[in-house]
C-alpha cells in the first residue's frame, strides 16, 4: 500500500527489519568472538547470529524490492 | 532521577544491554518517522478516519490482527497457558477463526457497501439514533478506560520486568502513540500497526523455536509436563496438553469450564461479538479499497491468528515444563496479586504473567533481548493506537456529528480528530493514574467490556439479517440485553449461589461465567428485539437498501480465478482450523 507520496510501507518494515536484524547479527558475531561471562541458555547455538541474519536478509529484501526508485520503475510499467 | 540510571535499574527481571536500548529507542523514532511523513496525506475525512478507504487486503489483514495483538494478550495469554495449559488456545482458535471468517463472508459486504464510517454508524443507518446512541457512547466509555488500564498494566510490567519508572513508561509509550496518530490518522495507525506485526512475531518466534529444541519437540514437552505437574495440576493432567477430551465437565479441567460454555459462550458469542461488532478491529477493515479486499483482509487475519498460538500458548507451556530457579529447582509462578506483594517480592516469586519476560530471558543475549522487549512495546502501542483511533472516529462521527452538530465540514472534523486523539490519549493518561489509585477496578472492567459487545453482536445480527426487525426493536433489544449482562453480574457478586443458575454449575470458574452471562444475555437481546419488532411498525423496504440481507445488491466480485476468491481461502483456512482440533483433541 502506498501512503500517496513514494514510500510504501513495506519499505518501511523492511528499514525496521534490517537495521534491527544488522545490531543483532553485529552482536552475535561479536559474542562469538568475546563470549559472555553469563551465557543464556542454548548459548551454543548462537541464536542471534542466525537470526539476526534472517532479519537482515528480510530487511534487505523488503527494503530493495519496495524501495522508492523500484516502485517508481514498477508505476512506469504499468502506465 | 537520571535517565541512563532509571533505564538501566538493577533490581530487574532482565537487563538491557546498550545494543537493546539502540534497538528500542530506533524503533520510537522509526514509528514517530512514520506519522510525519504519512502527515500532509490526512487533510480529508476519509483520509483522516478512513485511511482513503485505499489498502490493499494484505495491510488491512495484518492491521485487523495487530489491532488485538497487544502486549498484554501476549502476557496474559501466555500466562494462562502456564496456568490453564492448552485450554488456553481456544480463545485463539474457536474463540477468534470461525468469528472471524463469519466477518469476512457474512458481514462485510453489509459493512462496506452502507459505506458506514463506523459500527455505531451502521445501527443509526439500521435502527436510528437510540441504537447508534447506546452503541456509540458506551463504546468510547469503554475505549477509554481499557486504554487507560491497558496503559497502567503496561508500565507495571515495565517495572517489573526492566525497572522502568512508572510514570516514564506511561508517557513516552501513550505521547508516541498520540503523535503518530494525530499526524496522521488512521493511516498512520495501520502503516505501524503492520510494522509492529513484523516486529512481534520477530521478537517472540524465537522463544518457541529454542523452547521445542531444549524440550526435545512436542513430545518431549508433553512428558517434562507431566513429570513437573503438582498436585493441583495432576487432579488434571490430559487439559495441559489436550484441547476438548477433558471438557466434558466442569470439574475435569483447571478453567472450570465445559464444551457448551467454550462452544456458545465463547465462540458463538462473545467471539462473534469481539470480532464482528467491535470497532476496534473492525474499522481496519473498513479501511480496505474494495469488497473483495475487505473480505479478504479479516481471512488473511484469521489465518495468522491460528499461528499466534505458536508464539503465545506454546511459550507458556514451555515456562511449566523448563522454568528453572538460580538453584536449578523447578520455578513456580504463582497468580500475579501474590507474586508482586511486598512478601512475593521479598522471596523472589514470579507471577503467571511473567512466563513470557522469563522464557524471553532464558534464551536471548543482548540484541535479541531488545528486540523482544521492542515488541511487548509495539504490541502495546499497536492495541492503544487501536483504541484511540476507534474513539476519535466515534466520537466524531457518531457522538459529535450526530448528537451535537450534525452540519460540522469535513474540515472541521479532520482538525477536531486531531485534537481529540490528544485529548482520548490525555483522558486515557488519568484513567491509568486513576486505576493506579483505585486498582480493584481491574477485577472488573473485563466483565464491563463484555456487557456491551455480547448483546450488541445481537443486535446487529439481526439487524442485517432480517428486514421485520424495527428501530425500537433494535435499541429496547441492545438496552435489554446489556441491563441484563450487568444484573446477572450483580447476582453473583450479591449472592454467589446464583453461579448454579447463572453458568449452571457451582464450579464454573470466571472464565465460564463470563461465557453463560454472555450467551445468555445475548438472546436475551435477541428475544426482546424479536418481540418488540412484531409489536411495532416496520420500516419501508426502500430505507433498509444497503443495510439489510436480501435488500441489498451485493457487488459481484470481478471476474477474478478461484485462487482470489475469498471464499476459497475462507474454507481452506477453515478446513486448516478443524485439523487443528482434531490433532490436539
Amino acid at each position: 500500500m502506498k501512503s500517496g507520496g513514494s514510500l510504501s510501507i513495506w519499505f518501511f518494515t523492511g528499514l525496521c527489519l534490517g537495521v534491527t536484524g544488522a545490531l543483532i547479527f553485529a552482536t552475535g558475531i561479536y559474542e562469538i568472538m568475546s563470549p559472555p561471562a553469563n551465557k543464556v541458555v542454548l548459548y551454543e547455538l548462537h541464536a542471534n547470529v542466525w537470526w539476526g541474519a534472517i532479519l537482515l536478509a528480510s530487511g534487505l529484501f523488503f527494503g530493495i524490492y519496495f524501495s522508492p526508485a523500484n516502485e517508481r520503475k514498477r508505476m512506469a510499467g504499468k502506465s | 532521577m537520571n535517565l541512563a540510571l532509571l533505564l538501566l535499574s538493577s533490581n530487574t527481571l532482565v537487563h538491557l544491554s546498550g545494543v537493546d536500548l539502540v534497538i528500542i529507542v530506533f524503533y520510537f523514532a522509526l514509528v514517530l518517522g512514520i506519522g510525519f511523513y504519512l502527515k500532509g496525506q490526512a487533510n480529508t475525512g476519509e483520509d483522516f478516519f478512513m485511511a482513503g478507504r485505499e489498502m490493499t487486503a494484505w495491510v488491512a489483514g495484518l492491521a485487523f490482527l495487530s489491532a488485538n495483538l497487544g502486549s498484554l494478550e501476549l502476557m496474559g495469554w501466555a500466562g494462562n497457558s502456564y496456568k490453564y495449559g492448552i485450554l488456553a488456545a481456544h480463545w485463539y482458535w474457536i474463540g477468534a477463526i470461525p468469528s472471524m471468517l463469519f466477518l469476512a463472508l457474512v458481514m462485510m459486504p453489509f459493512y462496506y457497501v452502507c459505506k458506514t464510517h463506523s459500527v455505531p454508524g451502521y445501527l443509526k443507518l439500521r435502527f436510528g439514533v437510540g441504537a447508534q446512541a447506546i452503541s456509540s457512547v458506551s463504546f468510547a466509555l469503554m475505549t477509554l478506560l481499557m486504554s487507560g488500564i491497558n496503559m497502567y498494566a503496561m508500565a507495571v510490567v515495565m517495572r517489573v520486568v526492566l525497572g522502568w519508572d512508572l510514570n516514564f513508561s506511561i508517557m513516552v509509550s501513550s505521547l508516541t502513540v498520540a503523535a503518530y496518530v494525530a499526524l496522521g490518522g488512521l493511516r498512520s495507525a495501520i502503516f505501524n500497526e503492520v510494522l509492529q506485526f513484523f516486529l512481534i512475531w520477530a521478537g517472540a518466534l524465537l522463544i518457541p523455536i529454542l523452547g521445542l529444541i531444549e524440550a526435545g519437540g512436542w513430545k518431549g514437552l508433553q512428558a517434562k509436563i507431566l513429570q513437573n505437574l503438582t498436585e493441583q495440576h495432576a487432579a488434571n493432567p490430559g487439559s495441559y496438553t489436550h484441547l476438548w477430551s477433558t471438557l466434558g465437565n466442569f470439574n475435569a479441567n483447571p478453567m472450570g469450564i465445559n464444551w457448551a460454555g467454550i462452544v456458545f459462550g465463547l465462540g458463538a458469542v462473545i467471539a462473534m461479538g469481539y470480532w464482528t461488532t467491535d470497532f476496534l478491529v473492525v474499522q481496519r477493515v473498513l479501511a480496505a479499497k474494495d469488497l473483495r479486499s475487505a473480505e479478504l483482509a479479516p481471512i488473511i487475519g484469521a489465518a495468522f491468528k491460528m499461528c499466534v498460538p505458536f508464539i503465545v500458548i506454546l511459550p507458556g507451556l514451555l515456562g511449566l515444563a523448563l522454568l528453572r530457579d538460580p538453584q536449578g529447582q523447578l520455578l513456580r509462578l504463582v497468580p500475579a496479586d501474590l507474586a508482586w506483594s511486598p512478601a512475593g517480592q521479598a522471596q523472589g516469586l514470579h507471577g503467571y504473567d511473567e512466563v513470557l519476560p522469563l522464557m524471553l530471558a532464558r534464551y536471548c543475549g543482548p540484541g535479541l533481548l531488545g528486540l523482544g522487549i521492542t515488541a511487548l512495546i509495539a504490541g502495546f502501542m499497536s492495541g492503544m493506537a487501536g483504541n484511540v483511533s476507534a474513539f476519535t472516529t466515534v466520537w466524531t462521527y457518531d457522538i459529535y456529528g450526530t448528537l451535537i452538530n450534525k452540519n460540522a465540514s469535513d474540515e472541521f472534523k479532520v482538525k477536531m480528530g486531531r485534537w481529540v486523539t490528544v485529548i482520548g490519549v490525555g483522558i486515557s493518561i488519568g484513567t491509568a493514574y486513576f486505576v493506579m489509585r483505585q486498582q480493584s477496578i481491574m477485577d472488573y472492567v473485563q466483565s464491563l467490556f463484555s456487557f456491551f459487545i455480547a448483546p450488541l453482536f445481537g443486535t446487529v445480527l439481526l439487524g442485517m439479517l432480517w428486514k421485520r426487525a424495527t428501530p425500537a426493536g433494535g435499541w429496547t433489544g441492545l438496552l435489554a440485553g446489556t441491563l441484563s449482562s450487568v444484573g446477572m453480574y450483580a447476582w453473583v457478586k450479591l449472592d454467589p449461589n446464583a453461579v448454579r443458575y447463572v453458568a449452571l454449575s457451582m464450579d464454573a470458574q470466571d472464565q465460564a461465567q463470563n461465557m453463560f452471562r454472555a450467551l445468555w444475555c445475548c438472546l436475551i437481546c435477541i428475544i426482546v428485539t424479536f418481540v418488540v419488532s412484531m409489536l411495532t411498525k416496520p420500516k419501508p423496504d426502500s430505507e433498509l437498501k444497503d443495510v439489510v440481507y436480501g435488500l441489498t445488491p451485493i457487488p459481484k466480485a470481478e471476474n477474478v480465478g478461484w485462487l482470489h476468491s475469498p471464499y476459497f481461502w475462507g474454507a481452506l483456512v477453515f478446513v486448516i482450523f478443524i485439523v487443528l482440533q482434531i490433532i490436539f483433541w
